[in-house]
């Protein structure tokens, strides 16, 4: 459970350094008056942005649990790792680049230039779709070389953490889609400038969470707990 | 982030929130039932809970029925009673208190008590009632699968939770439970997003945190927490359900069954039980935090008093959250677990004490020269300080790991937590309920009716789950249909096991009286006005009651104080509302 | 008003049940009396908790209950009272705490005189496995389990040849004699559970959990299963007998080994076959 663990002290941390600004140390019964602090939008953040940041927090709890159910079934005597097929490489750079047009996206949008801002939106939405696409290719690799879901428990993760990234890959795709027209029509330019940001942060934050994955599948996260574990003895 | 510093603006801008911001409904379906108006959502929330609740009350009948007379209700054969329990375990811990603590008292008092028009996002918040309703559903309908429901004990233990031997392993039971909890958590997902990014960004002008009634803490931090937790509980559903449906192995080690060997190879079913206690000891929290706020803040309304020590109490809440996350092996001693587990486990147990203990101690220090109205809700908060104190204390002997070894998996576990979780949390239910209807239908719930239902439930179920313990001390183990008459049983308990039995069956048909009197109060009751218990935060000081939609009238209050000034020296009254100026006069004419 | 009373008759009714009524545990029948004081202990400790603060409440209650222009008092905190309070609980905690961990501590170090002893759990059985003359126990996995060889001990290890195998039977065991309990099981999640022993463990499948206890009296004990595994689970009973030396050699004799249990039994159920 190490895993969930380091990830709720970096949790409860940020939520610890927030309550320290909230005057917890104060005497409400002495402060009578109409206090500022706390109006209608209390921090002056947009509040979807606050939400999403939960949001993330939440899905980053859920994979931070399957990474610590990883390590703790990896130790069993069983564990076979599984190959990387050579397509996921592949895969993950189109992820980076998704990343990096939505990023390019964001920034035609504040340079108000339409034309770069289309462009870029494509390109996102195409690399990420052509990821979806190459995480299934990579799945059928698997299947065929006959690395199977029931075969070995590090298949079972490999299909199944590949499968939830997927799935939330594709709610990310449904909030872009909803942004997207008012790229092309004359809408809500506001409204589409906090969705990109949104959609951009989301994308980022997966492309976190794949790498931390890749570096589960590919082993590399065992020899540095390993490290970790020779510095704690 | 709100830098402290900030200086005191006294101008103050109108709080009024633009009109495009507030979703209003066109017709009667989307005003009463695809609402999107939390207290709609609160009532529905509330509504359903009560309804599965009142069928997992009917199973505690049966388990009763079962333990005191043995064979008596024909039906019960093992199969039956293994789903009978499973089911009442599950039914009350999840879909009852969370979705009615969380769901129910969350919706309704979140917008209400930071004085917001509604949930920051009421669209979702209005799908995460539906999901929650399909999540019910689902869990009903296991009921009628055939093979029935899953027997698994609510903990859902693999490898015995998937196998042949449990009732509903091999059958539907077992993948409609796992499927409803996930549409559960996916549901409250979308819920407490509402709840966390209500109290951070909708609060009005003025209130800020230390000005919020602990009520919003307990809440605030039981969602985080569940948020947090409940991921845990997904991820186990989801390895098992792969086990059980595609044949992995992320639980299940080489195992022979009656004689068969199984594909199965490797797995640990400890795993799943870090996993499950990960959520599971969390759960026990997010249930009891908000009842620790809303007890609060029933006993300084009803006192006439601040709550005493809110800093303090403010403090632990977050405290006590915060090491619920570092417990949950306790609940594992006698898992098989490294067995140097214990002594870190056993260590932050008793630890979780100290905050816990404070609270009781600030709660009754309340009391302390107070001006105490024994109104139905302060009975219900002493009621809960008693079920919870004992409760607690009990906690003391499981969470000692090694007074732990005897009495785990015995009825004294069974004891414990149905006064710690189940008796105590329900008690605040109560006494919230009797303290908040008047507010939601704008009518009294009758007098008569309450005291005897608090008479009966209380004395009732002291006399319930007091007595088991000592069931369990003498050795008597959980989860036994027939016990029989073991040699290591000196003194028989079957006289009184059939004790309880009448006990809960009294205890039981009092809940009748309660829905009764929710059901009848709504037309005969006493009118209340808006405010009939002079209380001083801000839900009371809405211009209608019940409260109508948008809660706020054309302007949103401005908070000028905590939620506490009772009995302040010099004022005209002894409670002065949260968006009262007093001794100042009002900074602007409204 | 009434409440203030039936505080106050809820403690002295706790208190006289827990001093008069009948019900309380077992008499013990092994070395884990230590559990036995830390509980009395921690029944103390709590008691005198619940029983104060009840009545303190019950006193609160009755003395400041409403009257005709009473007011309360304002008073928000009191930091020095809440830090007494905070001390005076954690040396309570403490006190609970500290003998507990000294008696785990004693109850996970196996003494190394202990003696072997395997139970086996099924659905819905006990077998038991004793180490024979070498004093070792052979390897074993749930994979060789079959109907000749039930426990699924491994018949390539020689140390499981005079292993002695008592399938679905009576464990015996000498009085006053250490033993490490070894616990498996071979179908999912069972607990032995001997009430008058104190100690307990879960059986996992796949892995080899264990708990240790010298038998301090002769007789017959009931074991029943403390982990729900299934319809049977209350149904899952079995006996060990405590006995003097020379009763248990006598019945260690008549026990069969498993190389003397798998021989003729291997010639019987190959036979039909071909």
């Amino acid at each position: 459970m190490s895993v969930i663990l380091v990830f709720l002290v970096v949790v409860i941390g940020f939520a610890g350094w927030w309550l320290a600004h909230q005057r917890l140390l104060s005497k409400p019964w002495l402060e009578v008056g109409p206090d500022p602090l706390g109006g209608p939008r209390p921090t002056g953040m947009p509040t979807e942005k606050i939400a999403l940041g939960i949001f993330l927090a939440v899905v980053g709890a859920l994979f931070a649990l399957f990474a610590s159910a990883y390590f703790m079934r990896m130790e069993f005597a069983d564990w076979r790792p599984i190959p990387i097929p050579r397509i996921v490489w592949l895969n993950t750079g189109v992820l980076v680049l998704a990343s990096v047009a939505l990023e390019c996206a964001l920034a035609a949008d504040r340079q108000h230039d339409r034309g770069s801002l289309r462009l870029s939106l494509a390109a996102g939405a195409v690399a990420t779709v052509t990821f979806l696409g190459g995480q299934l290719v990579a799945w059928r690799d698997l299947a065929a070389s006959g690395y199977l879901v029931t075969g070995n428990p590090a298949n079972s993760f490999f299909y199944l953490l590949t499968g939830l990234h997927g799935l939330h890959i594709l709610g990310g795709l449904v909030a872009l889609a909803r942004a997207t027209p008012a790229a092309w029509g004359t809408g809500d330019a506001r409204g589409l400038r906090l969705r990109l940001e949104l959609c951009v942060a989301y994308w980022h934050f997966l492309l976190f969470v794949w790498l931390c994955l890749l570096v589960l599948f590919t082993g590399w996260a065992t020899g540095f707990v390993n490290i970790c574990r020779g510095f704690l003895t | 982030m709100v830098d402290a510093t900030q200086e005191i603006d006294t101008d103050i801008p109108p709080a009024e929130v633009p009109e495009l911001e507030l979703y209003h409904p066109k017709s009667w379906w989307t005003t009463y039932v695809f609402s999107q108006d939390a207290k709609i959502i609160a009532l529905q929330y509330s509504g359903t809970a009560f309804a599965i609740g009142l069928v997992a009350l009917v199973l505690s009948w049966l388990i009763r029925l079962q333990l005191g007379f043995p064979g008596l209700v024909d039906f019960i054969t093992p199969e039956a009673y293994y789903q009978i329990v499973t089911m009442h375990g599950m039914i009350m811990v999840v879909y009852l208190l969370t979705a009615l603590f969380l769901g129910g008292f969350g919706n309704y008092l979140i917008p209400l008590m930071v004085g917001a028009r509604d949930m920051v996002f009421p669209y979702v918040n209005m799908l995460s009632y539906w999901i929650y309703l399909l999540a019910v559903l689902v869990l009903v309908a296991s009921f009628f699968a055939p093979g029935g429901p899953t027997g698994a004990g609510w903990t859902l233990y693999p490898p015995q939770a998937i196998l042949g031997g449990t009732p509903g392993g091999q059958q539907a039971g077992i993948l409609l439970m796992l499927a409803s909890l996930m549409l559960f958590i996916i549901g409250f997902t979308m819920g407490g997003l509402n709840y966390v990014v209500t109290i951070l960004q909708g609060r009005t002008r003025g209130m800020t945190l230390m000005r919020m009634p602990l009520t919003l803490w307990g809440i605030f931090t039981a969602t985080v927490m569940a948020l947090l937790a409940f991921p845990a509980l997904f991820v186990a559903c989801v390895m098992m359900m792969f086990d059980r449906v595609l044949g992995t192995s992320f639980f299940m080690p080489a195992l022979v069954e009656m004689g068969e060997q199984l594909k199965y190879g490797g797995g640990s079913p400890i795993l799943f039980q870090h996993l499950f206690w990960f959520f599971g000891h969390p759960e026990v929290y997010i249930v009891a935090l908000p009842a620790f706020g809303i007890v609060s803040d029933l006993i300084s309304v009803h006192a006439r008093k601040n709550i005493f020590g809110y800093r303090m109490m403010v403090w632990a809440i977050v405290i006590i959250g915060a090491l619920s996350f570092v417990v949950w092996a306790h609940h594992m001693y006698v898992s098989g677990m490294d067995p140097r587990f214990g002594f870190f486990f056993a260590t932050t147990t008793l630890v979780i004490a100290v905050p816990t203990a404070l609270k009781v101690y600030n709660w009754i220090l309340t009391l302390w020269r107070g001006d105490i109205h024994l109104r139905l809700p302060m009975l219900f908060a002493l009621a809960f300080i008693v079920t919870f104190l004992n409760g607690g204390l009990t906690g003391l002997f499981l969470g000692n790991v090694v007074v732990d070894v005897p009495l785990s998996d015995t009825m004294f576990v069974v004891a414990h937590f149905h006064m710690v979780m189940g008796v105590a949390p329900i008690l605040v239910i109560f006494g919230a309920i009797y303290h908040w209807y008047p507010k939601i239908t704008g009518r009294m719930l009758d007098e008569k009716m309450g005291r005897f239902h608090f008479w009966v439930t209380f004395v009732g179920a002291y006399a319930i789950f007091f007595p088991m313990h000592y069931v369990g001390l003498v050795g008597v183990p959980r989860r036994y249909v027939e016990l029989g008459d073991p040699a290591f049983v000196t003194t028989p308990v079957h006289g009184l096991n059939a004790f309880i039995t009448v006990a809960a069956l009294v205890v039981g048909f009092a809940q009748l009286v309660f829905l009764f009197n929710i059901v009848w109060s709504l037309r005969h009751g006493r009118p209340s006005g808006g405010n009939p218990w002079g209380a001083a935060s801000l839900e009371w000081q809405t211009p209608e009651t019940p409260p109508g939609h948008g809660n706020w009238g054309r302007e949103l209050p401005i908070v000028y104080r905590w939620a506490y000034d009772y009995s302040v020296p010099g004022a005209p009254r002894d409670f002065i509302a949260q968006d009262d100026p007093w001794p100042q006069p009002p900074a602007r004419p409204s | 008003m009434a409440i203030a009373v039936v505080l106050v008759v809820v403690v002295v009714g706790s208190v006289l049940f827990h001093l008069l009524s009948p019900w309380w545990w077992t008499p013990i029948a092994s070395n884990w009396g230590y559990i036995d004081h830390t509980l009395v202990i921690t029944f103390w400790i709590t008691g005198l908790v619940f029983a104060s603060v009840v009545l303190f409440m019950a006193y609160c209650v009755f003395r400041f209950r409403h009257r005709e222009g009473a007011r309360a008092r304002y008073e928000p905190e009191s930091r020095r009272l809440e830090l007494w309070l905070t001390v005076i609980t954690a040396v309570g905690v403490a006190a609970l705490l500290t003998p507990g961990l000294f008696v785990w501590h004693r109850f996970v170090t196996v003494p190394d005189e202990a003696a072997d002893v395997e139970v086996i759990a099924q659905q819905w059985q006990w077998s038991y496995r004793l180490p024979g003359e070498d004093g070792r126990l052979g390897q074993s996995s749930a994979r060789l389990i079959g109907p000749e060889n039930p426990l699924g001990v491994d018949p390539d290890d020689p140390a499981g040849a005079d292993d002695v195998i008592i399938e679905a039977g009576d464990l015996h065991l000498p009085v006053d004699r250490p033993v490490r309990v070894l616990l498996r099981s071979i179908d999912v999640l069972h607990d032995f559970y001997v009430p008058e022993f104190r100690a307990k463990m879960d059986m996992v499948p796949g892995m080899v959990t264990y708990f240790w206890f010298t038998p301090t009296r002769t007789g017959a004990f009931e074991v029943l299963c403390a982990e729900l595994c299934g319809v049977g689970h209350a149904f899952m009973r079995g006996a060990v007998q405590i006995d003097g030396e020379a009763d248990y050699q006598a019945w260690l004799g008549e026990q069969p080994t498993f190389a003397a249990l798998s021989r003729p039994v291997r010639l019987g159920a190959a036979a039909p076959m071909r």
